[in-house]
């Protein structure tokens, strides 16, 4: 089991750097100079050549890759040439926003999704069922902004029950909150559907299995036959369908936070794409991927330590 | 003769299916007494699993009872309540599966299960672990205490149906069912589990039904005997009568194909010529007639239930010697 983590460990780091390789490849594929789009058309050559020095950018390429990892490696993201803050610090305030926005949709996906899956089985073939299937689909295939406009347009706009944009007053917990419950809902509605679907068929699969029919032969009450010997296999592949997720639930955090006007890791990596920022959009690419990495490794060794099978196939 | 623990009355029961209605067992009965070990024995798909199941009625979903009974001490199980019934699942009739490599949960110690398994008792946790090593100890675990703690996947065919013969035996049932509790396993295996349950019979105080396709089992085992074709019971006999008197063509072609038969290895093991009829379409006749070797034209009418002694009768138009 430790050699696995090590294993694991040492893989993640080097997805990392082959990542973070890509993104400087493509930074210099997509075309205009930094320092001219940063400074306008109007800039002198003379303030263009400062810029493009205090960005490093007239350094070699390999020069430039190896002391971005040289620095990062010591927790330096560099410098925003536009507000001379150092990135990290914005990161580090951007981050926790994203990341309370994502725990919180992730949190409606997993209570709502298992819940209706589960219902779905408990009913299967049923009305209720049918009915549940029907949601779980529709809840899927409607993208996330689409979801997050009409939430803001019913529940803001015309409610008026909820805020339109913002995090809510700092110090102000339920504002804060009230300020939540539209975001994370656009960001998590689509993996309520998903995990109710995946929590119905791997439940049902196992339902029929002969082991269940051994736990009912002895008599136990089906409340416990579904939630000790039926769920918690159920939840072993969904770990790591979740962890795969939180990728694509942090990209739809990004469209997310544009629509409610949210602080966040998606506000600021979108804001720093369009002025060229670079110091920072490979900041928070570097600190999203290395998030990413580190949640789907603890979701690995997390189903080594649910499931024995997986644990001692590990360990042979 | 005493009241029977188990009676199964002309039970009829049919699975739904993508292609239309299967009956797995047309008017099968069977009795068990209490001290008995019942032998019920037949080739692949003639319903024994689905006999089997009836018994605590936790048949498939796609299973219907179409017609009959099922009486455990006289009382019919499969009209009582639910909450009833499961009250005597594990307890008063338990069950032994037919493939111990998928019978236990993956994910739980073999303890947390058999602690489980005694739910119904109300004792601390501590004294229900003692009952299971005790019992592990019974089947001849090695190492109680060791398996306890192991996952199933952790044990061998072998040792998991043990394990599952001990969880049968842990609340003390009055019925034990083994659904081909040897089929699954190696002959050094099957020749041990045999073993240990001739052991388990001779303080077994309730009644054991055996369900298998290998006759030897039978021998070595049972007292009494049901022998099935086609969702039908088509002989009931004592074991010695059955192996030395058999009434009908069926058992006689059993008892012709089995290996442990013949005295020297035949090259190829003989086998029934022809297949089981469609349980979708059953003939209205002897649903044995296309395979049998005395068949005539009479066979093509339902055949009656020839009774020739107390103990014995098959299902069969020449039985007993009737031309
Ligand atoms: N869940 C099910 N759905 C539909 N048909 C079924 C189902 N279970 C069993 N059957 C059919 O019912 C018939 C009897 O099956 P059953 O399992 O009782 O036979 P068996 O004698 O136990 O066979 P085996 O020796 O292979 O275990 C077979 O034709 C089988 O195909
Ligand atoms: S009824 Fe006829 S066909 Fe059927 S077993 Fe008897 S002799 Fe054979
Ligand atoms: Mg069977």
């Amino acid at each position: 089991m430790l050699t696995y983590a090590i294993k694991r460990i040492a893989l993640a780091v080097l997805i990392l750097f082959v990542v973070m390789l890509a993104m400087y490849g493509m930074v210099f594929l997509v075309p205009g100079d930094p320092a001219s789009v940063a400074l306008g058309p109007r800039a002198t050559p003379a303030l263009k050549a400062m810029l493009t020095e205090r960005m490093g950018l007239d350094q070699p390429v390999a020069v430039q890759i190896w002391r971005f990892f040289a620095n990062a490696a010591q927790g330096d993201l560099g410098i925003d040439v536009w507000s001379k803050r150092p990135v990290l610090d914005q990161i580090l305030e951007a981050f926790p926003q994203t990341l309370l926005l994502g725990t919180v949709a992730l949190a409606w996906a997993l209570t709502l999704g298992i819940t209706l899956g589960v219902l779905a089985v408990v009913y299967r073939g049923t009305f209720i069922d049918r009915a549940l299937g029907l949601i779980s689909v529709s809840f899927i295939s409607v993208p996330s902004f689409v979801v997050a406009i009409y939430l803001l347009l019913i529940f803001a706009v015309w409610l008026q029950w909820l805020p339109a944009i913002g995090a809510g007053k700092s110090g102000d917990i339920p504002s804060q909150i009230k300020a939540l419950i539209l975001p994370s809902l656009a960001v998590g509605i689509g993996w309520v559907g998903y995990l109710a679907r995946m929590v119905r068929a791997s439940m049902l699969e196992i339902m029929a299995a002969n082991h269940i029919r051994t736990a009912r032969a002895f008599g136990l009450p089906e409340r416990k036959v579904v939630t000790r010997y039926a769920l918690r296999l159920a939840i072993v592949p969904t770990i790591s369908v979740i962890a795969v997720g939180l990728g694509s639930i942090l990209s739809s955090a990004v469209f997310v936070e544009t629509v409610f006007s949210r602080p966040g890791i998606g506000t600021l990596i979108t804001g720093a794409v369009f002025k060229r920022n670079y110091p920072v959009v490979m900041g928070t690419v570097l600190v999203t991927t290395a998030f990413y990495l580190l949640v789907i490794t603890c979701a690995d060794l997390l189903i080594a330590k649910l499931d024995p099978r997986v644990r001692d196939a590990l360990a042979r | 003769m005493t009241d029977p623990l188990l009676e199964i009355d002309a039970l009829s029961i049919a699975y739904h299916t993508d292609h239309g209605r299967l009956s797995a067992l047309r008017g099968a009965s069977l009795i068990a007494r209490a001290g008995e070990v019942i032998g019920i024995v037949g080739e692949s798909g003639c319903g024994k699993s689905t006999l089997a199941a009836s018994v605590i009625n936790l048949l498939p979903a796609a299973a219907e009872v179409t017609n009959g009974a099922v009486r455990y001490k006289g009382q019919d199980i499969l009209s009582l309540h639910p909450e009833a019934q499961r009250a005597l699942r594990g307890q008063d009739i338990a069950m032994i599966f037919q493939d111990p490599m998928t019978a236990f949960n993956p994910v739980l110690t073999m303890g947390a299960q058999l602690v489980d398994f005694q739910h119904a008792a109300q004792i601390p946790r501590a004294e229900k672990l003692a009952r299971a090593r005790t019992l592990l100890a019974r089947v001849g675990m090695p190492d109680p205490d060791l398996t306890l703690r192991r996952y199933p996947h952790q044990l061998s065919g072998g040792m998991r149906q043990r394990v599952a013969i001990a969880a049968a035996l842990l609340m003390n049932p009055t019925i034990l069912v083994a659904d081909e509790p040897t089929t699954a396993l190696d002959v050094t295996m099957e020749a041990q589990i045999i073993h240990l349950l001739r052991d388990l019979r001779r303080d077994y105080q309730g009644a054991i039904l055996v369900i298998t396709h290998h006759l030897g089992v039978v021998a070595e085992l049972c007292d009494r005997v049901y022998v099935m074709y086609a969702g039908e019971v088509v002989e009931e006999a004592l074991v010695d009568d059955l192996f030395h008197a058999p009434l009908h063509p069926y058992t006689s072609a059993l008892i012709a194909c089995d290996p442990g038969h013949f005295e020297q290895a035949t090259p190829i093991l003989p086998t029934i010529p022809g297949r089981l009829p469609d349980l979708r379409n059953p003939p209205i006749g002897c649903s044995f007639a296309p395979r049998c070797p005395i068949a005539s034209e009479i066979c093509a009418t339902p055949p009656p239930r020839m009774q020739i002694s107390l103990t014995q009768s098959a299902l069969c138009h020449k039985a007993g010697g009737r031309p």
